[in-house]
């Protein structure tokens, strides 16, 4: 990687970062709940009425109630785990290969 | 295609004209149990199609090119990644991106679709994120409709000789967006306004999804563009073998 894209890609990064760290600060107080929620309350808006989901997810039938905070950020956390791992993984290989490519 | 597979493509398009069976439609945000059965198993319908060409795309791609193996198992980490991390948007409420553009440029549009049900069951069923009864809609909502923008809009900037990484950056941030809008219509053609139908509706959700979308986005097509760069950068071969990257970089 050449120095330019070396400087390219760190401060394209760092704009990520600041991206979404920003709102946490600028917005003061705010709930940052999921968009999802903002979409159901606008399905209730539309209708006039609240509206009953007609399907409950088959997990938490199975667990017969809401799937705990704790236990979803778990799965959140698994699920990217699981990505990082492959991305890590081959992203390892081939930067070594690499290294050895150039001897 | 083989003889075999053109015909099993036309099965499943017939299938999904003539039934739309298949319950199981998920669409990336709407959850379980908010679209009517009607709109699930219509949306579940026309997602079959996809998703078949993109079954044969990707053994096409494996079986000219058996390397690309590990560039595709990337996107698919790329898609899983993404989608997991929910990012405070300047709305004062969360979202999460979908990563689809990076396989999208890759592998094109249709394999994304296989690469993006699989992640879109795994948060149906774990993490009662989307569900399994709006499977269709979300599916062609994230994985069929916002990879083909994402795919037309890079092979628009790179016939317009636009730099490799902007074009990159624009598919990948405008295919996310696109899916926040596909997404929107169709919660409403599901619940049309009273005032105004669909269009007044589609407004409405819109105006809750695009400026929460928005930067998020922008995320989306710098990461995507960080991505190819050090693609570029480590895995050439597999790149150039795939015909993506073909000047020495």
């Amino acid at each position: 990687m050449t120095k330019k894209n070396k400087k390219i890609m760190a401060v394209l990064l760092l704009l990520v970062c600041l991206i979404a760290v920003i709102p946490l600060f600028a917005i003061k107080g705010a709930e940052f709940g999921g968009s999802d929620d903002a979409g159901s309350q606008m399905i209730s808006e539309i209708r006039g009425a609240e509206y009953e989901p007609w399907f409950t997810p088959v997990f938490e039938t199975m667990i017969g109630g809401e799937l705990p905070g704790e236990v979803e950020s778990l799965l959140f956390c698994l699920q990217t785990g699981i990505g990082v791992g492959v991305l890590a993984f081959f992203m390892g290989r081939f930067v070594e290969r690499k290294k050895w490519q150039d001897k | 295609m083989s003889k075999k597979e053109k015909s099993i493509m036309k099965l499943a398009t017939a299938f999904a004209m003539a039934f739309g069976i298949i319950p199981s439609a998920y669409a990336m945000h709407i959850m379980e149990g908010y679209l009517p059965s009607g709109y699930c198993i219509a949306w579940g319908a026309i997602c079959v199609p996809f998703l078949a060409a993109g079954f044969f795309s990707i053994k096409k791609s494996l079986r000219e090119n058996r390397k690309s193996i590990t560039i595709l198992a990337m996107s698919g980490a790329f898609i899983f990644v993404i989608s997991s991390l929910k990012i405070p948007s300047v709305t004062g409420s969360c979202s999460h991106m979908t990563g689809t553009g990076l396989g999208a440029i890759l592998f094109g549009p249709s394999a994304v679709s296989i690469l993006g049900i699989i992640v879109l069951i795994f948060q149906a069923i774990l993490l009662a994120h989307g569900g399994l009864t709006t499977l269709g809609a979300n599916t062609f909502s994230m994985a069929i409709a916002g990879p083909f923008v994402s795919f037309g809009i890079y092979k628009l900037c790179r016939s317009l000789k636009v730099n490799k990484l902007v074009s990159v950056f624009l598919a990948a941030m405008l295919g996310d967006l696109f899916t926040y809008c596909v997404t929107s219509i169709q919660l409403a053609f599901a619940y049309p306004s009273e005032v105004g139908g669909v269009g007044a509706s589609a407004i409405k959700f819109l105006s809750v999804f695009a400026p929460t979308q928005l930067p998020l986005a922008i995320i989306e097509g710098i990461l995507t563009a960080v991505i190819i760069m050090a693609l570029e950068t480590y895995a050439l071969p597999e790149l150039k073998s795939m015909g993506f990257s073909k000047e020495v970089g």
